[in-house]
């Protein structure tokens, strides 16, 4: 019973959507704010529909109801309660509820803000339900999550034992939060082609409106993202947390677009210039979101990323990406040219900055678009398969990106209008010199020298001196006295400093990528029980394997002491390789040992012999130094990106309740 | 400097354009050096011969594990031989094979081949699912009418 209210729910919010959009649009025209009023109101219900489909949905995984094919296809009653709930958003069919929720969940809270103009947000809301009517009926027609099966089996096929992992149960839900968030962007900025006015006040109040919902989303997606690199890092027991997949970059692309959009959506605000140039990304952010969808579930390019492929929904989804992006897109042709120029400025200045700032990152985004679609454009011309692999990414998205990173540090010292760049290398001057050394001692102390490892962590030290360098000239720390700076540091905005904590992070996230990437340290031999592997400065010994019996696994269990080479600072860490038998899958849980920032990373590989033949367990042990400070700094960056959203100057556009 | 436009919307497009061209032409120069070498091409053991696939390009080879073919040497060293049923190759690794590999199942490799013509591999690539069939091993089988769907075992094939 409860299933079938949870397919009625979806039903009943695609027709919420439909009348949603019907009494928007019929509102903006009349101007009848009792037929928009109605419209916000179904936007409101509808929410709450998907809502109460979704929590159906994950009552029937909970109670493990295999009547309903697609919790008999991804749950087993021996799952413990957590995978069990989240394996409801693990397939195609649940986690497609769950982009919706989160589409018609941002919508009802786009109708509490407060403060748009009456036309404007007519407009969003209609797009928003125009979004909501593409993909929930992509859902209902073609993905049905409540699908009845008959006969009922005793017994579910299990989830992916891989994907049985906390961080995993929490990826998925923070990305979607992240990716469809965009799609109040996207709506905002149809709106604004539609209403599109001339008058010098209008494109500053959008960018305020505009600029909560993308920092918001900016922030959920690097918190996505981290936490499935995280995942990969130490579910996968390959040594790696980012292979430049063409599922990981799905998800890059969009995140990339919405930083810059981040960035231009405050000159907008500021100055109402680039105004165009604005609504360009936010339609771009959330149709690489879309495209991101299409990318993943159609299966046309091979990842190392599992999904519920199926090529004919791909179509669909193919679709659904051609009419919202090409008719938004066709829109920003036709109204573009008519929208006003606003302020002018100087190269040299915070604006200037900020344009450079959007150059490189599209350039940049470009390159990533480039180097996952190629094989797809290869394949269509002449048919020969072909893989673009890391190394294409390494040659130009990371040169880009350094040049961009290294002169981020001026941007925020620039004056709006007309910058002083003398001063600025005034101010940073310090920094820079301390930044250099800094690349000097990296490149005296690690082994083996490596002179772009080393420009990489002055790249790094540059990044977080030249950060706090703003914040002491914005407190005139050392310059007056410890009183007033600390009065300035309660009077700075929480913009402020959520932008201080966002580019210190990227630049904690550059120190830990360059360190472990230029010096990581690999090794991996057959071990009998007793033996020792030696990586870099650190000796592991296997102790002991055992089997261990979990709830729906069994395991062999390696225990294995981690010491230094020249002894000292012995530590156990555990490594398993678990076989499930529903499936009859193999997985591998990595052994981690916390050394500081540096990571001991073990794990147990397969049964077999030794060089001496003796019976014994292949061990791979990976030196990852500085790996804490990979997943460190985007946390970071995610933090400063909530701060920010807390600023009292962002949320007179919205609502007090959160974006979430 | 009298030869920049008088207006200043137009100076103004004048320094976008000035800041954009040389970005847009690292990003394309960058873009188009790299994907000289770094393009990796995938064969099927029979198409991998010494003209499309010369000794040390790398190269992506995929197809079926050979039932019975895999040989566990000391020190983590695999052999194994992977088959499109009309050629094979005999590929050696060092290192874990992914959780997932098995006999009869679709695998990618990528490495290069040596002056022998046998197979170094240095990535063993599989998903994480057990049903899976790399795109392009099943398109090839699919294409000389091999293709089994819902990854049963071709025939002959133990079932692990």
């Amino acid at each position: 019973m409860i299933v079938e209210l949870g397919a009625f729910a979806l039903i009943l919010a695609l027709a919420l959507a439909v009348l949603q959009t019907g009494m928007a649009v019929a509102g903006r025209l009349r101007r009848s704010p009792v037929l928009a009023g109605a419209a916000e109101g179904a936007a409101v219900a509808g929410a709450v529909a998907v809502a109460l489909s979704f929590a159906a949905l994950i009552w029937a995984f909970a109670v493990s109801d295999f009547s309903v094919s697609n919790v008999a296809a991804n749950s087993h009653t021996d799952k413990p309660m957590l995978y069990k709930v989240a394996a409801a958003w693990g397939s195609h069919e649940g986690s497609l509820v769950l982009w919706c929720l989160v589409l018609t969940g941002f919508g009802a809270v786009l109708t509490r803000a407060r403060g748009l103009p009456f036309g404007l947000k007519a407009s969003a809301v209609a797009t928003q339900g125009l979004l909501g009517v593409l993909f929930l009926a992509f859902a209902v027609f073609t993905s049905n999550p409540f699908a009845r099966l008959d006969p009922a089996p005793f017994q579910g096929g299990s989830l992916n034992p891989l994907l049985q992992d906390p961080a995993l149960a929490f990826h998925p839900p923070l990305l979607y939060l992240g990716y469809v968030g965009f799609s109040v962007c996207f709506s905002l900025a149809v709106a604004a082609l539609i209403e599109g006015r001339a008058n010098s006040s209008f494109w500053p109040a959008w960018g305020r409106w505009v600029r909560p919902w993308a920092l918001a989303s900016w922030a959920f997606l690097t918190g996505g993202i981290t936490l499935g690199a995280f995942w990969a890092y130490y579910e996968l027991g390959w040594g790696g947390w980012w292979f430049w997949d063409p599922v990981e970059n799905a998800s890059f692309l969009p995140w990339l677009a919405g930083t810059a959009l981040l960035h231009s959506a405050v000159v907008t605000e500021r100055r109402g210039a680039l105004a165009g140039w604005t609504t360009f990304l936010a339609l771009l952010a959330f149709s690489f979101s879309m495209l991101g969808a299409f990318l993943v579930r159609s299966g046309v390019l091979t990842s190392v990323h599992a999904f519920a492929v199926d090529p004919e929904r791909g179509l669909m989804l193919l679709a659904i990406l051609g009419v919202a992006s090409g008719s938004a897109f066709a829109l920003f042709a036709w109204r573009a040219p008519h929208l006003k120029g606003g302020a002018m400025f100087a190269p040299v200045s915070r604006e200037g900055a900020l344009v450079l700032n959007n150059v490189f990152l599209t350039a940049a985004c470009a390159t990533v678009l480039l180097g996952t679609l190629y094989p797809l454009i290869l394949e269509a011309i002449d048919g020969s398969a072909i893989s673009v692999g890391p190394p294409y990414f390494a040659l130009t998205f990371v040169p880009l990106m350094a040049v961009a990173l290294l002169i981020l540090p001026a941007g925020p010292l620039l004056a709006w209008k007309r910058g002083d760049l003398r001063g600025v290398g005034q101010r940073l001057a310090v920094a820079a010199g301390l930044a250099i050394l800094i690349a000097f001692a990296g490149w005296a102390v690690f082994e083996p020298k490596k002179a772009l490892s080393a420009a990489g962590i002055g790249l790094g030290a540059w990044l977080i001196l030249g950060t706090l360098a703003e914040l002491a000239e914005r407190l005139r720390l050392f310059r007056a006295s410890l009183p007033e700076s600390l009065r300035r540091a309660r009077g700075l905005p929480l913009g402020a400093w959520g932008t201080t904590l966002a580019h210190a992070g990227l630049g904690v996230f550059v120190l830990g990528a360059v360190v472990e990437t230029g010096y990581r340290v690999e090794a991996a031999r057959a071990l009998a029980p007793g033996q020792t592997i030696e990586a870099g400065k650190w000796a592991v010994r296997l102790d002991e394997v055992r089997i261990v019996e979990g709830p729906n696994y069994l395991a062999e269990q390696g225990r294995l002491t981690v010491t230094l080479r020249d002894g000292g600072a012995p530590q156990s860490v555990t490594a398993e390789r678990r076989f499930f038998p529903t499936g009859g899958q193999t997985t591998t849980e990595v052994g981690l040992d916390f050394r500081g920032l540096d990571d001991v990373y073990v794990v147990l590989g397969e049964r077999g012999r030794t060089a001496a033949d003796e019976p014994g367990w292949t061990v791979r042990v990976w030196w990852n130094p500085w790996a804490r400070l990979i997943f460190l700094g985007p946390t970071i960056m995610a933090l400063g990106g909530l701060l920010s959203l807390l600023d009292r100057r962002l949320r007179l556009g919205v609502n007090r309740k959160s974006a979430a | 400097m009298n030869w920049l436009p008088k207006s200043p919307k137009a100076r103004r497009r004048l320094w976008v354009i000035v800041a954009v061209a040389p970005v847009l032409a690292l990003a394309v120069g960058l873009s188009l050096y790299a994907m000289r070498d770094n393009v990796t091409f995938f064969f099927s053991p029979s198409e991998a011969t010494a003209e499309t696939a010369p000794t040390g390009r790398v190269i992506r080879l995929g197809g079926l594990v050979e039932a019975g073919s895999v040989v566990r040497g000391a020190d983590g060293e695999v052999a194994f031989a992977i088959t499109d049923n009309a050629a094979t190759t005999r590929i050696v690794y060092q290192g874990d094979l992914p959780d997932l590999f098995r006999e009869g199942q679709g695998v990618v490799t990528q490495g290069a081949f040596q002056p022998d013509r046998s197979f170094r591999a240095t990535q063993v690539l599989a998903k994480h699912d057990e049903n899976y069939m790399p795109r392009e091993v099943a398109d090839r089988l699919k294409a000389k009418g091999e293709w089994r769907p819902e990854g049963t075992p071709p025939a002959g094939a133990p079932t692990t």
